[in-house]
């Protein structure tokens, strides 16, 4: 047998091996999830409230879904426009000592635990950004999503998914950053050659070569934002209902209602926050999956095939 | 639309590094003039500094000056992306842009943001009287909408010419535009640029004598002392003399093969 067999069926055994691992944990979750949704007498998608060790049990996601959701695009909207910025700054902009310190600095900040950002969101960006929410709510108010009826400013959606998009913005740049010194230099000449500025040539040649890279980079931030435990519980009151008005407190995510419900749950109530899971599992599985739809198309044209 | 470049007491640095001391070359318009030399001489340096594409590799920079008719390109308040708008530039491998179709790369830079804008629907005119002008027109006229990096290397150079001369420039710098192609694809360039020559200033970088002798009106030769020091331009005539009758011993050397 020649090393390329043995590799070959090295990495299909390990591939393999995944997939399995992704099945079973995804029937796991089924049928743990399977008592609680049998006892819930509420609608398991669309009731606003969490009550699956009451007699009867009555639980549903539309909260979490809506808090998972929302605080996710906020974190996107914010984090994919600076952390492609800060990567095209190190990659292109910036002399290259000068973007070797920035990459460093944002490697580092990649490396932090969420908890930390959670308890910097919590004492410090909290009560920084309610002038923010504030100056939204006075100038931007006739839109409902910015409104704020209770002049009450934390603990809201749009904190977290700030704190979200803080956390996110180093890993999306590190990723972006990466591809974009890829890019092959003949193309970049090509480009600047033909008389374009630095930001045309961006467009031109940079952002066309790497966007399956930057759609990658994008999800792993998705992914990190949407999976996102203690920060987000910590920021958060956790509040069982829809509202639309992001500055106002309230909001509650998949993962950070699991992370405060676990230890008081029953036993219907483990079972029902194992079905929310399997939810939240599902929509990363999803979000992936599309991902890699975009990525594989783009990839087709870049190799001209 | 051709112009005449004057090249002044010209050096190229890379960094501390002196790549190319001191030239003073005249290229004439509507000529094509030729840089040959050996390996490392700086002739892909000088070509660079005519459209100020040098400066784009960090640290590196040139004291001295070039003039198209009379106006210096290093000037203080000329910006190198307007220059680089009078200029085409045809690379040592093809490079057209992997993402763009066939189409997609003559038009693209038409596309910039440039003071004459061009209208969309004059694009179908500018892609077929560019790739006819870089005969590559009748093989690639049913695909224009394909990418272009599913040519052969002959026809994606073909297209890097169509994509240089659609926005009409006034001048056109090659830097050995055969060296990864076919003989054949060769031949077709060299056809090619004895056709441009009646609308542009060519210059061409070659390794091959036998092409600087067949295309070009002017022949410049550069060599160096030894590796490290720098390039510099030993002279420059008219072609055909320089190849039969050339003044000075290193030229006659080289081409007649006995080194480089
Ligand atoms: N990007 C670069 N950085 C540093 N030195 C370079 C670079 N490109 C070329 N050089 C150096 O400049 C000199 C001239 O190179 P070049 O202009 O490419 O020569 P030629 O095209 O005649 O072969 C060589 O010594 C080469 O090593
Ligand atoms: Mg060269």
């Amino acid at each position: 047998m020649n090393g390329d067999k043995v590799f070959f069926g090295l990495s299909r055994a390990a591939g393999v091996f995944v997939l399995l691992l992704t099945l079973g944990i995804g029937v796991f979750l089924a049928v743990t999830a399977v008592p609680a949704l049998r006892e819930n007498t509420a609608n398991f998608f669309t009731t606003q409230q969490w009550l699956p060790d009451a007699n009867p049990p009555a639980f549903g996601i539309a909260a979490l879904a809506f808090g998972t959701v929302m605080t996710a695009i906020i974190a996107m909207v914010l984090a994919v426009p600076v952390g492609t910025g800060i990567a095209l700054f190190v990659a292109i902009y910036a002399k290259p000592t000068l973007g070797k310190v920035v990459a460093f600095l944002v490697d580092l900040l990649a490396a932090v635990p969420s908890i930390i950002f959670g308890l910097w969101g919590l004492e410090f960006l909290m009560g920084n950004m309610i002038g923010v929410s504030a100056w939204l709510d006075t100038w931007f108010g006739w839109i409902p999503l910015f409104a704020n009826d209770q002049d009450v400013y934390t603990r809201s959606i749009f904190i977290a998914g700030v704190v979200l998009a803080i956390m996110i913005i180093p890993t999306i740049s590190a990723v972006t950053r990466e591809v974009f010194v890829q890019t092959p230099q003949g193309h970049v000449e090509a480009a600047l050659a033909l008389g374009a500025t630095r930001w045309e040539m961006i467009r031109m040649v940079v952002f066309p070569y790497s966007r399956p890279g930057m759609i990658s980079a994008a999800m792993l931030g998705l992914g990190r934002a949407l999976g996102e435990t203690i920060a987000v519980a910590l920021l958060l009151s956790a509040l069982f209902e829809i509202n639309w008005h992001i500055t106002e407190p309230g909001g509650n995510t998949f993962a950070a209602n699991i992370a405060l419900k676990w230890n008081e749950a029953g036993s219907i109530g483990l079972s029902a926050l194992v079905a929310s899971g399997l939810v939240l599992f599902l929509i990363t599985l999803a979000v992936n999956m599309a991902a890699r739809l975009i990525v594989a198309r783009k990839r087709d044209f870049v190799e001209g095939h | 639309m051709a112009k005449r470049i004057d090249i002044s007491d010209l050096d190229a640095y890379y960094g501390n590094f002196l790549a190319v001391e001191d030239v003073n070359l005249a290229i004439e318009p509507r000529q094509v003039t030729a840089f040959i030399g050996p390996s490392g001489c700086g002739k892909s340096t000088l070509l660079r500094t005519l459209n100020r594409m040098h400066e784009v590799i960090p640290g590196a920079y040139v004291d001295g000056k070039v003039a198209f008719d009379g106006e210096d390109i290093y000037a203080e308040d000329v910006d190198p992306v307007n220059v680089r708008r009078l200029i085409g530039m045809v690379f040592q491998r093809p490079n057209p842009f992997p993402t763009m179709s066939i189409a997609g790369n003559v038009v693209a830079g038409l596309k910039l943001d440039r003071g004459r804008k061009v209208k969309k629907s004059e694009f179908d005119d500018i892609v077929e009287r560019s790739l006819r002008g870089a005969n590559l027109w009748d093989e690639v006229k049913d695909r224009l909408d394909r990418p272009g990096a599913g040519l052969s290397g002959g026809q994606q150079q073909r297209l890097c010419i169509a994509r240089a001369i659609a926005v009409q420039p006034q001048v056109l710098l090659m830097d050995e535009p055969c060296s990864a192609l076919d003989p054949i694809s060769t031949l077709a360039i060299e056809d090619l640029v004895r056709e441009l020559r009646e609308d542009y200033t060519i210059v061409i970088v070659t390794h091959n004598m036998q092409q600087a002798a067949r295309i070009s009106d002017t022949t410049a030769f550069f060599n160096l002392a030894a590796v490290g020091e720098p390039g510099k331009l030993i002279e420059a005539g008219p072609t055909q003399q320089m190849f039969s009758n050339p003044a000075n011993k290193a030229t006659e050397d080289y081409v007649t093969g006995r080194f480089g």
